[in-house]
């Protein structure tokens, strides 16, 4: 019987030529991650991606904030999909999981509504003269890196083990929820059972924590946090899970969506700050990573190139348990070498808090 | 602590946790009066409440709240009755709301 569910929840992911629609938040939240993963992805095994730079946000932040109809975000999705016919692709891959969210849930209701996509293709023709094919296939890039998770492997330089002791990494893997809640056929493995990084995690030595509250939102949930009133539901919902995970001792926590790499980061920070709690072991913070970071480090990318000095929470314990060899004076320097500035020390990297403000001043 | 004022602060959770809650009291409660399993939260006593119509008394929410271990408050929200017996009037399941009330006061005289 689960043998069946399972054949259920496998999708098709295309094996080369991607269309790569980039996300607008990661590129500030974690801007190495995506040049990693075309990186990764041309240089190590040699697919073919298009990095157009034409393409345009999905809109879905303003769509779930409600102040883009539903309408407009279609348009734009029928403009993305045009870009794409127009270079001459068929698989689109998305990096963001909100934009992925997007795509799904309006190829359905085009393909429920069929009079909604002539709408679409109207609208589309009368702004920009442009007419679109629905893609062949669409895919979230952790699909495509789940994809080539065992070509990956077999050109590992480190695995997800801790040196000194010889034992798997424990991994916290948070999915996004609208990589698959929303239409669970979407994702490799439904709602309920994703196995997307997982899979990463099992083929590179790691092991998977199952802790009470693995489902749980990350807290983003759009307007809980873009309204300052509303955000302390925001952190709350990050600090359920955190914990919940935390009797369990993970290593590091790896997710695909760009909100919940960024919260699950950030409101460590904040938490640390605010009660004086942190979730990691030596009285530290939990590092957060992005599938793109993580199979970086498997395959022996420089971590201050993947833009691990971006986190909030110091990743240097996990590096060091990884036995990755890392420059400790490069940290923050930039480009040529020039310093980018670091930042004040804080209660979640075990410092002390030297900068005490209050923002209503 | 809070070394840093951000403008917001970390939401409670509303939910009841009956795991963590004391049930000692609620227990003996329903060990005295078992007919209060029969209760089906229908809201009639509270519909017809003279002090609810009063003040914002509520029997079916303080019962509920007793049953899953919130006690704190509940005393002196039971002050609130007359003691008039208008609900046990009108309880499809016949049970002795007024009695009830009483119970429950003297259980959490100490909450």
């Amino acid at each position: 019987m689960r043998g069946n569910n399972w054949k259920d929840y496998q999708k098709q992911i295309a094996d080369d030529h991607y269309y790569y629609a980039r996300s607008c938040i990661r590129q500030n939240f974690f801007p190495g991650s995506e040049k990693a993963f075309l990186d990764i992805m041309h240089n190590d095994l040699g697919k073919e991606f298009l990095d157009d730079p034409r393409h345009s946000s999905c809109t879905g932040i303003g769509y779930h904030s409600d102040v883009v109809p539903l309408e407009t975000t279609m348009t734009v999705v029928a403009r993305q999909f045009a870009l794409m016919n127009e270079a001459g692709y068929e698989n689109f891959t998305t990096s963001c999981i909100t934009s992925f969210g997007i795509y799904t849930e309006i190829l359905s209701t085009w393909n429920e509504f069929p009079e909604t996509e002539e709408r679409t293709r109207e609208n589309l023709y009368k702004a920009t003269g442009r007419e679109f094919a629905k893609p062949r296939s669409i895919a979230h890039t952790s699909d495509v890196m789940y994809h080539f998770r065992d070509e990956i492997a077999a050109k590992a330089k480190h695995r997800l083990v801790n040196v000194s002791t010889g034992e798997p990494l424990r991994v916290v893997e948070h999915i996004g929820c609208h990589y698959a809640k929303i239409f669970p056929k979407a994702g490799v493995g439904g709602s309920e059972f994703p196995y997307v990084l997982a899979g990463m995690i099992e083929s590179w030595g790691g092991e998977c924590i199952d802790y009470p509250e693995r489902r749980h939102c990350c807290g983003f949930g759009f307007r809980n946090y873009l309204v300052q009133a509303n955000r302390g539901y925001s952190i709350a919902n990050s600090q359920k899970k955190l914990e919940s995970m935390a009797p369990y001792k993970p290593d590091f926590i790896v997710a695909n969506c760009p909100g919940c790499t960024m919260f699950l980061d950030k409101w460590q920070y904040a938490i640390a700050e605010m009660e004086g709690t942190t979730y990691g072991q030596n009285g530290q913070g939990i590092p957060v990573l992005t599938y793109e970071e993580m199979a970086g480090l498997v395959l022996g990318y420089d971590p201050w190139e993947l833009g691990m000095q971006m986190h909030q929470v110091n990743v240097e314990p996990l590096l060091d348990k990884m036995g990755i060899e890392y420059d400790p004076s490069a940290k923050y320097l930039g480009r040529k070498g020039r310093y980018i500035g670091q930042p004040e020390s804080s209660v979640v990297n075990a410092g002390c808090s030297k900068t005490v403000y209050d923002i209503r001043e | 602590m809070a070394a840093i004022n951000f403008g917001y602060t970390i939401s409670k959770p509303r939910a009841i946790d009956i795991d963590r809650n004391n049930l000692r009291k609620s227990d003996e409660i329903l060990r005295e009066m078992p007919e209060l399993q029969a209760c089906i939260g229908c809201g009639a006593c509270t519909a017809v409440c003279t002090a609810g119509c009063l003040t914002d008394f509520n029997i079916r929410r303080v019962h509920t709240l007793v049953r899953r271990g919130e006690y704190k408050g509940l005393y002196e929200e039971l002050n609130k009755c007359m003691l008039c017996g208008k609900c046990r009037l009108v309880c499809p399941r016949g049970i002795n709301t007024r009695g009830v009330i009483m119970l429950i006061k003297r259980k959490l005289g100490d909450f």
